[in-house]
């Protein structure tokens, strides 16, 4: 009814061209205006910096108790080294023994580690050059993908994997042995659940076959490959194929040319169920990643894990300066507002 | 119908028209009176017979139109600028990473080639640089802002509609919102540093009342009480009844009942006053209902002049080309025009000839005195000083005046006369110069009546606008066709010119000589240094260069007016001049040129755009108004009185000249903060957001590997940080509208460019690579050589995209956050809702379902799931953060103290 009044008003004579009266269109919206006074500044520094410095102590303390062994094995076996540095002699095996001791037991989970150093995963060619649908187990045409030049051989059969990631896939075995007095004991090592789930239930599949090596039929390996994708772990179904623990983690290319990838875990029973005794040890390497050519270097690394990670401090001394840093800037704002404070800094009407 | 139409070529001069139609041989002139314009509408007749002359682009209007120059603001400009360096900027970048890869393929690559062999078509170390050198063109064109431009039009666009908007300046009384005709120059609004006004209509209401006048010796006008002090003239003041006369238009207002008597008594002189008032004018009538007059006149005075007519008892009624009928005293007498002696710019006055029912004929002619005076019987002597007095007194009081004169003429004389009038006006050749040769001889020795006294009202609150704009520092020159009196009474009314100023200086010299001594004399005395050879601008003009110079602004010993002449200003304006007039006049607060032509104008606003590195709004009502307006780097038209034109060629209109301290202060100051904050925000977030590309060059072998996932390159401009930023330009304000209005000092910032320029660029530039390091090397140092809570590795490549991206948006958004001082809810939801839509999509482009679907576009499947449930990775983003964030809070915080900006002090 309101209406019915309202429009022949408005019929009988011009609308009005005043604009609304809205809180948008006057630009009056409520609004909450936050002021830099000294008091939110202030507390702002102190609180940040009492934060800060209480994280990076926390952060170094835990960092320390990481028990960490990185034995640079490119150098120690200079021999393999020399020896793989000529590809001529890819088809020669090469084994090699680095000792070294423990003096205090490592508690805990113990991490085995492989590290590369100037190996350019990062490299944008590297990055690409790979087939996620193929690692899907579809039967898809590579040739689109970005693996070149590693897609096919002369003949055209297909590789798989395809592409510079697959066919550089670290290939040394490492094995750990415990010398306890005379006897040799081998660590037992897990060589599965290192992976991501997602990586290992969601990006990789084999494709779907009622045997793996029919799956794979009318493809070939990698030129640098030893053995079929299908023969990466014979004794394990679902550790084999395109779903290998060791070619999932290897796929997961790094951001920078330094870096380790998780390769074993030392599994908990017997003598090692509280982790590493003290005591002598060996690596039994296989040789067969060369690195030397393009000067990288190849480490074997144990760890023990806390909950910010490794045995790396660099985030709890960044936290400890940024904190020192942010309270000495408190105290600089403090003395200067005290020292200005006389001073007017406000209009007078 | 055959004749024959010999006229000029087109031309664009719309006040001249020659030619002659020859119709069964005899030739009828064609003028100037007989055009009709494109456009034009023709009242009070049923029909007519037209031909037309010029048509298309031959027509007048469009041999008028000029170039309309496009304006852009000095943002606009600086950004082209800044934009240029950017690319510059790139290309080094480029350069530098192509370089890198050159070595790096050279050094580490060719032995690398075991695992990752050359590119199809490389060959060398060097070519490879020559192909990354494109790569990262392609990687780091982020930089250079293209979304920039189309921001930028949406801010101004919004801005331009809160003009629209604005309440505060709409007026009721004609309907008339404030109107943004342009939307690309707001925030040159925040800068004005001179303003060219107009005077009538523009500072002045261009109402014109009949308010006093002068007839036969007597002053008419003002109200005296019994012991004959003349009293203020109020709302209560009793007005004169004009009861006797049906036909008076009951708006019209006079309060000296003295004059009624004389009319009533039928005074001689004061009927053929009226008389004369009644005749000669070019005023329409209209009365669609009997008894309901509306005149329809060209200038509001004389409309005023003929409606004074009326209401005492002389009503002009209707008028044919032959015949004028006016109503005498309630008796209708009919008189025949004879000629019309058209008003123009030289004359400055106009006459009629026209023989009254009684068979008299009379010369009625009205015009400026200076003119008027000159052509008077000497019989008038006396009684001319009597009127010169009483004009004196109306001039001071800031009205506008006219003197009336009238002559009868002699019939062989007149008979002689207009024959000579009708060949003259038939000539094809030197039609005008004999026309006015024939009006001097016949005005002459005419006999004075009197003298009228308009007045022309001040707008409201115009004092104190000026007051205000003068606060802000804004210089205001007022420029109108008004005499020197008028003029510098009007200012002094208006609070442009006060006794507490320490001279006016006067120039109106009629020789270039004696322009430039009077020039240089007030310059003496408001800066005698810069006459010394010393002298900065001495010595920079000195030099002789072809590049025209921007003088420096120099300050003057005290408070001073100027005040020159239409007649001076031209030779002032003359090449060796310019700059004295410019240095002078710049040096005053407020400058009043009077007697100026439209052109003056707009050569008056050139010159100080040629001389001064600042921006200038012109303000004015009228067509004589446009040119000034169309120069100037804002226009802005008030919508008053005299017609649209001004209106149409300006880039702001509004009614009063009152919003004008709204518009500049309000909507100028806010728009132009607002922009400058969007500009500086924008460098800022798109430096931070590219340069971490740059870093991760040096550890990839500058491969133009991308940091971040390829879709948050996609979305990151246009998604997740789009929204945030605008709503700050459009809402954002760092004080109230009344504290701007308050403290009109805040608008100085805007003036001195302070808010962005090459500096302020630089500066973020160097706080967008700061970023962009802490960015890069925070994650970098966080996930080097370390691993996962459940051991598993960290470091790859993936995970530290996820990682950098993350930290790059709440740096971001922070940022943000910490320059938004207007917390609306839009602005929260914009910036809660950018953070909210980042983690959205992340999570669902790196969910399973998109991976399975879109296997090839998601690659980064279970990256955000598998990162972001570790703590060191949200450690690593929070001290990103603290050290990007924490700064900016504190060299704020001190620079506010230290050295306080205006704003902050309110």
């Amino acid at each position: 009814e309101n209406k019915m009044s309202f429009l022949p008003q408005k019929e009988g004579q011009h609308p009005s061209r005043c604009p609304d009266n809205s809180a948008f269109k006057q630009q009056k919206l409520p609004a909450w205006k936050p002021q830099l006074t000294i008091a939110t500044v202030l507390s702002t520094f102190f609180l940040t910096g009492a934060f800060c410095l209480s994280v990076g102590i926390c952060l170094i303390l835990s960092a320390n108790r990481v028990r960490e062994v990185q034995i640079d094995y490119s150098d120690k076996c200079s021999d393999c080294s020399k020896l793989r540095e000529n590809s001529s002699n890819w088809n020669k095996e090469c084994h090699c023994s680095v000792n070294f001791t423990l003096k205090e037991d490592i508690l805990g989970d113990v991490f085995m580690y492989y590290g590369l150093q100037n190996f350019y995963q990062n490299h944008r060619r590297y990055v690409i050059s790979r087939s996620d649908a193929q690692l899907l187990g579809r039967n898809v045409n590579i040739e689109k993908s970005y693996c070149a030049p590693f897609t096919t051989y002369q003949n055209g059969t297909p590789m798989a994997p395809c592409g510079a990631i697959a066919n550089s896939m670290f290939n040394d075995t490492i094995d750990l042995f415990y010398n306890l007095k005379s006897s040799v004991i081998q660590v037992p090592l897990l060589k599965t659940g290192n992976s991501w789930w997602t990586d290992k239930n969601v990006k990789f599949h084999n494709p779907k076959a009622y045997n793996l090596s029919s799956a794979f039929a009318g493809t070939a390996r990698p030129p640098y490959w030893w053995k079929p994708v299908y023969l990466l772990d014979e004794e394990d179904e679902r550790n084999n194929g395109y779903l290998n623990d060791d070619f999932i983690i290897w796929m997961r290319v790094s951001a920078f040319a330094t870096f380790r990838n998780l390769y074993r875990r030392v599994h908990r029973i017997r003598q090692f169920a509280a982790g590493l005794p003290a005591g002598n040890y060996t690596f039994h390497i296989s040789y067969n990643f060369p690195v030397t050519k393009f000067k990288g270097r190849k480490h074997v690394i144990l760890s023990t894990v806390v909950w910010c990670g490794g045995s790396n401090p660099f985030l709890g001394i960044a936290y400890v300066v940024s904190g020192a840093a942010a309270t000495l800037t408190g105290f600089v704002i403090t003395a200067i507002h005290l020292k200005l404070r006389k001073k007017k800094t406000y209009f007078q009407k | 119908f055959t004749g024959e139409v010999r006229c000029e070529a087109p031309n664009n001069k719309l006040d001249k028209f020659t030619g002659t139609l020859t119709l069964r041989g005899e030739k009828y002139a064609l003028d100037n009176e007989k055009m009709l314009l494109r456009g034009c509408t023709i009242r009070n007749t049923e029909w007519c017979f037209g031909l037309v002359i010029y048509a298309g682009p031959d027509t007048k209007l469009m041999q008028n139109s000029g170039k309309t120059t496009f304006k852009r603001t000095s943002i606009d400009r600086l950004m082209n600028v800044l934009v240029l360096v950017i690319f510059a900027f790139l290309a080094l970048m480029c350069l530098i990473l192509a370089i890198g890869n050159g070595i790096w393929e050279h050094e580490k690559g060719y032995y690398f080639q075991v695992y990752l062999p050359w590119a199809e078509g490389v060959n060398s170390a060097s070519y490879s640089g020559f192909l990354m050198f494109w790569s990262y063109v392609i990687i780091l064109n982020t930089v250079v802002p293209i979304s920039l431009y189309v921001s930028v039009e949406i801010i101004r666009l919004g801005n331009s509609f809160y003009i629209d908007w604005d309440r505060k300046m709409y007026y009721p009384l004609n309907d008339t919102p404030a109107q943004a005709r342009t939307t690309t120059l707001n925030e040159e609004l925040g800068q004005i540093k001179y303003i060219f006004s107009d005077k009538t209509g523009t500072l002045t209401q261009n109402i014109m009342c009949f308010n006093k006048c002068s007839i036969n010796g007597k002053s008419y006008g003002d109200v005296y009480d019994m012991s004959g002090q003349r009293i203020e003239i109020n709302e209560n003041t009793e007005k004169v009844d004009f009861s006797y006369n049906q036909l008076a238009d009951p708006k019209f207002a006079f309060y000296d009942h003295s004059l009624v008597e004389a009319v009533k008594l039928s005074d001689v002189p004061t009927h053929r006053f009226f008389r004369l008032l009644s005749l000669c004018h070019t005023v329409m009538p209209e009365e669609k209902k009997e008894g309901n007059l509306v005149y329809q006149a060209q200038s509001p005075d004389e409309g005023a002049l003929v409606t004074a007519a009326r209401n005492f008892g002389f009503v002009f009624r209707a008028r044919t080309p032959e015949t004028i009928t006016v109503v005498e005293m309630g008796e209708t007498k009919i008189y025949k025009l004879l000629a019309i002696l058209d008003f123009n710019n030289v004359r400055k006055r106009m006459s009629v000839i026209v023989r009254s029912p009684e068979g008299d004929l009379t010369l009625y002619c009205k015009g400026a005195d200076t003119i008027l005076y000159e052509l008077l019987h000497s019989s008038c002597d006396s009684l001319k000083e009597e009127t010169t007095e009483h004009l004196n007194e109306f001039a001071g009081e800031g009205l506008r005046t006219l003197v009336v004169a009238y002559k009868n003429l002699d019939e062989d004389y007149f008979q002689d006369w207009i024959r000579r009038h009708h060949e003259a006006s038939t000539a094809l050749e030197g039609r005008e110069d004999k026309l006015s040769e024939l009006y001097e001889e016949i005005e002459k020795d005419l006999m004075l009546l009197g003298a009228t006294a308009i007045e022309d009202k001040l707008q409201d609150g115009v004092p104190q606008t000026i007051e205000t704009l003068a606060k802000a520092n804004i210089k205001i020159w007022v420029l109108t066709g008004d005499k020197q009196e008028t003029a510098m009474n009007i200012g002094y009314s208006c609070n442009l010119l006060n006794d507490d100023m320490d001279d006016v200086f006067i120039i109106e010299g009629s020789t270039s000589d004696d322009v430039l001594n009077e020039l240089r004399n007030a310059r003496k005395k408001m800066k005698p240094d810069s006459f010394l050879d010393s002298d900065e601008i001495n010595i920079q003009f000195g030099k002789s260069s072809k590049k025209p110079k921007i003088l420096p602004d120099e300050q003057a010993n005290g408070v001073y007016g100027l005040v020159i002449t239409g007649h001076s200003l031209a030779y002032a304006l003359e090449g060796n001049l310019e700059l004295e007039l410019v240095r002078t006049a710049c040096m005053c607060k407020v400058v009043i040129c009077c007697r100026v032509t439209p052109l003056q104008k707009a050569q008056v606003v050139e010159l100080v755009k040629k001389y001064k590195k600042a921006v200038t709004l012109a303000i004015g009502d009228g067509a004589n108004d446009v040119s000034m307006i169309k120069t100037a780097h804002i226009g802005v038209g008030i919508s008053g009185q005299e017609g649209m034109q001004a209106v149409l060629s300006s880039d702001f209109s509004f009614a009063q000249f009152r919003y004008l301290q709204r518009l500049l202060l309000v909507h100028g100051r806010w728009s132009y903060i607002r922009m400058c904050k969007f500009l500086k925000y924008f460098f800022y977030k798109n430096f931070a957001f590219t340069l971490v590309h740059f870093w991760y060059g040096f550890f990839s072998g500058f491969s133009a590997q991308t940091v971040y996932d390829e879709w948050f390159i996609t979305l990151y401009n246009l998604v997740y940080t789009s929204l945030p930023v605008l709503g700050m330009s459009l809402f954002d304000q760092d004080v109230g509208d009344c504290w701007s209005m308050l403290f009109p000092q805040l608008y100085v910032p805007g003036q001195q460019n302070l808010y962005f320029n090459k500096m302020v660029f630089v500066k973020c530039m160097l706080q967008g690579i700061y970023s962009s390091l802490i960015l890069f090397f925070i994650p970098y140092g966080a996930m080097y050589n370390t691993m996962r809570s459940d051991g598993k590795a960290i470091a790859d490549y993936q995970s530290f995209a996820l990682m950098a991206q993350t930290c790059l948006l709440i740096v971001v958004s922070v940022q943000i956050g910490l320059d938004t001082s207007y917390w609306t809810v839009v602005n929260q939801f914009f910036i809660w809702g950018s953070l909210s839509v980042y983690f959205a999509i992340t999570f669902t482009m790196y969910s399973d379902g998109m991976y399975m679907i879109f296997t090839a576009s998601f690659p980064f499947v279970g990256t955000a799931r598998n990162t972001l449930s570790q703590p060191n990775v949200w450690l690593a983003i929070f001290l990103s953060i603290t050290l990007c964030v924490l700064p900016v809070v504190g060299f704020r915080f001190l620079k506010a103290q230290l050295k306080p900006t205006p704003s902050d002090k309110v």
